[in-house]
């Protein structure tokens, strides 16, 4: 007995559950839907947390609930550790910190589903419930292991170049049938937990071999997958409880997982089994311009120059990129742009879908500068844009600015859309060195007529630039 | 045989409801709506409770209390993550 509630009404009590369930739901769905715009999604972020709450707490009332030691105790250590993440953790870092949620939500719902199995004679089960268990450890696990080496990648604890041997997709495709295999025997044997472990064992190594072929510049696409996939680890283990909330919320999770990642493979214009499967950003086929080839000069822009070309600019855009975001350079980024607004230039923001580690985390960086979000255009608003621009300020981005991708059919990333930048008067690159980016392709954009090469590190240059422009 | 079905019913209503309302998330949000979404994953807390406070138990309750908290702290952390990065998206500065 739950000594939560009393035993007069304790009939009526999982009805009630359910109904706060339903309330929970939907306040997850009003709260997603408040997202789509600026204005209101921080309301819409509220909702979905009191949505979370209700759930919780109408569970407390489960007639399954018995003892609450490990609840009280469990709920403070995680919340200790989720606040103090959640307060501390730089704007820059955020891909990071998204990927380690990511793995902690896989690996509850693995654990969940784990801990169903355990406590409950495994004869009991229907075969949905062991299917759907062994789906939710292999999406848990996977996506546990998966986010950590996503992690590691991120913070540079490994390297982000792909890390790849002979035959690794063949070791990845036996594992799998191995799991397979372990699957069908767990099923068929739902009473022997050895089946159990081998299978969780499999999801565990499969979660670090897929991810660690995957180069650094997919990593929006990976965070995107590895969402989704918690979502649907979650999901999974609703069908495990038979329990609606879980269902819902999990598939509501997965799909705005699936939809950024579709919406990130198309900004890269490559299938994501291409990103999977493709260890992109090793000697492959046509990737061959990494070496600099001789004979080609670039132009370098002074400070002074540089300031004189923007403060007399009609209109003038900033690419950020990730660069941009190593250098912490967002706040001086819009000091600048003050300035010139200051001297009635017209500055806005173009924002490349895949620039930085994750979707949508320029928009956050610049936010965070007290950037108003007006002055952010995506893709497809500020391309239109670019003829009738006369500076725009590259600025630790790289490959999305690439006209390669427009013309040079051998290139790795030919037919991904960019940003035209090179359609402007003038594009000044703000760059450390003519080193190759992350995806280690040379730019030809940086050869070009119009363009301008402003060496250094962004935060630097920009502290000169704003120098230079207060003394115009 | 009746409960799947009921929860496939569930499964794929909630996911066309999923991909309408979140296709209109605008880019400038993504990184929000990740985080946001994180935190609504953390709803396996509710089947880390139930998991974890079962009586007599040895194994299962460790396993329900380290469940507890990796999903507390997608809950907390990334509601509250979240609520920190909306709270910066401003129309016009006024500081």
């Amino acid at each position: 007995m739950n000594p939560l509630v009393p035993e007069l009404i304790a009939d009526y009590v999982p009805g009630m559950i359910q109904l706060a369930y339903l309330l929970a739901s939907a306040l997850f769905i009003l709260g997603l839907k408040k997202l789509t715009s600026p204005a209101t999604a921080r309301s819409g972020n509220q909702m979905a947390s009191a949505g979370m709450l209700i759930g919780i707490v109408v569970t407390l009332f489960d007639h399954n609930i018995i003892s609450f030691r490990y609840i009280i105790a469990g709920i403070i250590i995680g919340s200790v550790i989720g606040v103090t993440l959640a307060r501390k953790v730089k704007m820059t870092a955020m891909p990071e910190l998204v990927s380690m949620f990511n793995g902690f939500g896989g690996a509850a719902s693995a654990l969940v589903a784990s801990g169903e199995y355990f406590r409950i004679a495994p004869q009991q089960f229907a075969g949905q419930e062991l299917a759907a268990m062994i789906i939710s450890v292999l999406i848990g696990t996977m996506t546990f292991t998966g986010s950590l080496i996503a992690f590691s990648k991120l913070r540079g604890i490994i390297g982000g170049a792909p890390i790849v041997y002979p035959g690794h997709k063949l070791v990845n495709l036996l594992l799998f049938i191995l799991f397979l295999v372990f699957g069908v025997l767990f099923f068929l044997d739902a009473g022997n937990p050895a089946y159990y472990l081998v299978i969780a064992g499999l999801a565990f190594l499969l979660g670090i071999l897929m991810v660690l072929p995957i180069g650094g510049a997919d990593m929006p696409v990976v965070i995107s997958l590895l969402n989704s996939l918690t979502g649907l680890a979650a999901s999974a283990t609703g069908f495990v409880l038979d329990n609606n909330l879980l269902i819902v919320s999990g598939t509501l999770v997965g799909a705005a997982g699936m939809i950024l990642t579709l919406i990130m493979c198309k900004a890269m214009n490559r299938p994501l089994s291409h990103v999977i499967f493709g260890a992109f950003g090793t000697a492959d086929g046509g990737v061959g311009n990494v070496v600099q080839e001789n004979g080609k000069t670039v132009r370098e822009v002074t400070a002074h120059d540089l300031a004189v070309m923007t403060v007399y600019a009609k209109r003038v855009v900033i690419v950020p990129g990730y660069g941009l975001a190593v250098a912490q350079a967002q706040h001086i980024v819009r000091e600048v742009a003050d300035f010139l607004e200051s001297k009635n230039v017209d500055v806005r923001y173009g924002i490349h879908p895949v620039a930085g580690r994750m979707p949508g985390h320029m928009n956050v960086l610049l936010a965070e500068a007290n950037v108003p979000y007006p002055q952010l255009y995506d893709m497809d608003e500020i391309n239109k844009e670019f003829a009738r621009t006369d500076v725009v300020l590259v600025i630790g981005a790289n490959d999305v600015v690439n006209p390669d991708a427009r013309s040079d059919t051998a290139s790795p990333i030919y037919g991904m859309p960019i940003l035209n930048v090179d359609q402007a008067r003038s594009v000044v690159i703000f760059k450390r060195s003519l080193n190759p980016g992350y995806a280690g392709i040379d730019n030809q954009l940086f050869y070009s007529d119009n363009s301008y090469l402003f060496f250094g590190d962004a935060k630097k240059s920009l502290e000169k630039l704003l120098r230079a422009l207060k003394m115009v | 045989m009746e409960t799947l079905i009921m929860n496939l019913f569930i499964f794929v209503l909630a996911s066309f409801v999923g991909f309408e309302v979140i296709s209109k998330v605008p880019p400038t949000l993504h990184t929000p709506l990740m985080s946001g979404a994180n935190a609504i994953s953390g709803i396996t807390l509710v089947g880390a409770l139930i998991v974890a406070s079962h009586t007599g138990c040895v194994i299962t309750c460790h396993i329900g209390f380290l469940a507890i908290i990796f999903a507390t702290i997608n809950v907390v952390g990334g509601f509250m993550v979240t609520d920190r990065m909306l709270e910066m998206f401003k129309k016009k500065e006024d500081e």
